[in-house]
């Protein structure tokens, strides 16, 4: 007899919980074939208030854990995905078979984690420094999070890409509301059920699906966003900039006018970190 | 297991009339459905603010930490158009701290008395703590009812307690705490709402709880306690006043809250003389709300004197 299969509603990640749109708007997304694959959240920017409620929550305690805590916890992420490289692969492309570029996306995605994961108790040391002053002073710069940061996820590479941007902030201890790719969600939400059963806290990482232009504005003014990691076109880089000037928050922005090589070596590394975090001075007075 | 109801209370409960548990639960369900947009909103929140009872209740409370209680309570946000709340809420050895910070500000200072959050001190002393804390200024006193009393059935001692108080009160508006989560169910809330009502003054407060037990006011209670007022103002004419205390956190519970009110009371009781929040928490979010619709933006909740040490 025939089997009737059951579908999977995609649901996104937001404070540890899968969530569908408050305002129950759903897109459909279609596969490599042309069939309807299934209907995504559209969501809206009360979503994105929550989301960014759920990742002020989970801050504290993130940017409390110790380095070497949070690394060991990136590389429990590598290995969740590793064990669904297949499946993952297959989310690239929908109703194709796997192509050797979508595994060679997922097998870069899973070395773009482990080489984060062996970031997470070394940047403190290079970005940080003890300082040579000119009195009686031990003089020394700490690194600390900037806070809960917004990323713009772009429509290629919809797991290379999304990662290569979101890896750089969490592990220097800030929380992420990110904006998945509009027309190749499914690896957002594939990467939201295992980010969720990776020991990560339950709102340091939100995913949403939905509408860029809806949200961007939102991402934009958000007074409790205090940076924004985003790759947009002019007139994007142009809102995002005018928007976070109000409440004075960090953008760092990539156009995405030129193609972006995401397997490219410059697109890790500590420098992706040092933009996420702020840097701390203190004066201390030398003893007699 | 709640306790065995005495006969007496049995006999109060079938005189006030007993609560539909369903229906109201699946009444109060409905008023978080209602869509408050713009305009109204903004009424809304300015009108929660203006009917707020900014408390602190805590054993580290200091005179220090009471006088900037009252600032924020005149003046809550630096926009000009948002009101002061209704009044300041402390302990009644506090009183006379937060006279001096007041003046003759409108803000009024609301002083919890009678041996609070328990209640579990002899008459006397409750009586000549309501009687200092009136003396040191205070335009109203909190009381909380003698629940073990009520649960045992001594239904007329409770009701004399709250005459004395009353009596202990002067000019001082009384509000009588019936503290919902130890009375275990909604007819015994109906009954102590009556209760406390048959010796209450115009004008005079039920309150949910004292905001110290786990469970603090719920919409559910609140309709209970807003039924009965009605049902108490429509056989004698003596308008009751209502306030929830306790759990109370978020803007959008206080809209829920307020349109219960405007459902089962209607305008009249949409003052702060009518009805007051008990809350401390409430009011940075209320402000935080009113920020992002006069801003459009969602505001950050370090703007608004709150966890300044986080992110």
């Amino acid at each position: 007899m025939a089997r009737l299969p059951i579908l999977k509603t995609p649901k996104c990640l937001v404070g540890g919980a899968f969530i569908r749109s408050e305002s129950g708007g759903v897109y459909p997304i279609h596969d490599a074939t042309g069939a309807f694959l299934a209907n995504f959240p559209q969501c809206t920017r009360k979503d994105l208030r929550n989301a960014v409620e759920a990742a002020a929550k989970a801050l504290p305690g993130w940017a409390a854990r110790s380095a070497y805590n949070r690394g060991q916890i990136l590389y429990r992420l590598a290995e969740m995905l590793e064990a669904r490289a297949q499946e993952m692969a297959e989310a690239l492309a929908p109703g194709r078979k796997p192509s050797a570029d979508a595994l060679r996306e997922v097998h870069a995605a899973i070395d773009r984690i482990t080489h984060y994961a062996g970031w997470s108790d070394k940047f403190q040391g290079l970005l940080g420094s003890v300082n040579p002053v000119a009195s009686p002073h031990f003089n020394f710069t700490v690194t600390e999070p900037v806070g809960i940061v917004g990323v713009l996820a772009p429509e290629e590479r919809p797991l290379l890409a999304l990662l290569s941007l979101l890896l750089p902030i969490i592990t220097g201890g800030n929380t992420v509301v990110a904006l998945a790719s509009h027309s190749q969600p499914l690896p957002a939400i594939l990467l939201g059920e295992m980010l969720a059963v990776s020991d990560l806290p339950a709102g340091v990482v939100n995913l949403l699906t939905g509408n860029r232009a809806d949200l961007l504005p939102t991402f934009a003014t958000h007074a409790h966003l205090r940076a924004l990691s985003a790759v947009a076109d002019a007139r994007e880089r142009t809102d995002l900039q005018t928007g976070a000037a109000d409440s004075v928050k960090r953008v760092t922005l990539l156009p995405s006018e030129s193609p972006i090589d995401w397997f490219a070596e410059r697109q890790q590394g500590l420098y992706h970190i040092r933009d996420f975090v702020e840097l701390k001075t203190t004066w201390h007075p030398v003893g007699a | 297991m709640p306790p065995r109801s005495t006969a007496s209370l049995r006999a109060l409960i079938l005189e006030a009339g007993p609560v539909d548990q369903v229906g109201i639960e699946e009444r109060v369900q409905k008023y978080a459905t209602r869509s408050i947009k713009k305009n109204s909103k903004v009424f809304a929140l300015k009108l929660a603010v203006s009917m707020l009872d900014l408390t602190t209740l805590e054993g580290k409370d200091t005179p220090g930490k009471v006088a900037s209680l009252c600032r924020k309570a005149q003046r809550p946000h630096h926009t000009p158009d948002i009101p002061h709340t209704a009044a300041v809420c402390v302990y009644s050895a506090l009183v006379r701290h937060a006279r001096r910070a007041l003046g003759k500000s409108p803000v009024r200072i609301a002083s919890v008395a009678t041996a609070f959050p328990s209640g579990q001190t002899p008459l006397a002393t409750r009586l000549a703590e309501v009687r200092a804390a009136v003396a040191d200024g205070a335009d109203e006193i909190d009381m909380v009812i003698n629940r073990g009393a009520f649960l045992a059935g001594e239904i007329a001692l409770v009701q004399d307690e709250i005459a004395a108080v009353r009596e202990a009160c002067g000019q001082a508006t009384l509000k009588v705490i019936l503290e919902t989560s130890e009375l275990e169910t909604y007819d015994n809330i109906r009954a102590a709402s009556f209760l406390a009502m048959r010796v209450l003054r115009n004008g005079d407060f039920i309150k949910t709880s004292t905001g110290k037990t786990s469970s603090n006011a719920t919409l559910a209670n609140n309709q209970v306690m807003l039924d009965a007022i009605r049902d108490h103002f429509l056989a004698t004419g003596i308008e009751i006043a209502m306030k929830p205390a306790g759990g109370i956190r978020t803007a959008k519970q206080a809209l829920t809250f307020l349109v219960a009110v405007k459902e089962t009371l209607g305008d009249a009781w949409l003052t702060p003389a009518r009805y007051r929040f008990g809350a401390s928490a409430l009011l940075n979010d209320l402000l935080r709300q009113l920020e992002k619709e006069r801003t459009g933006h969602y505001q950050a909740p370090y703007s608004f004197s709150e966890a300044s040490g986080s992110y």
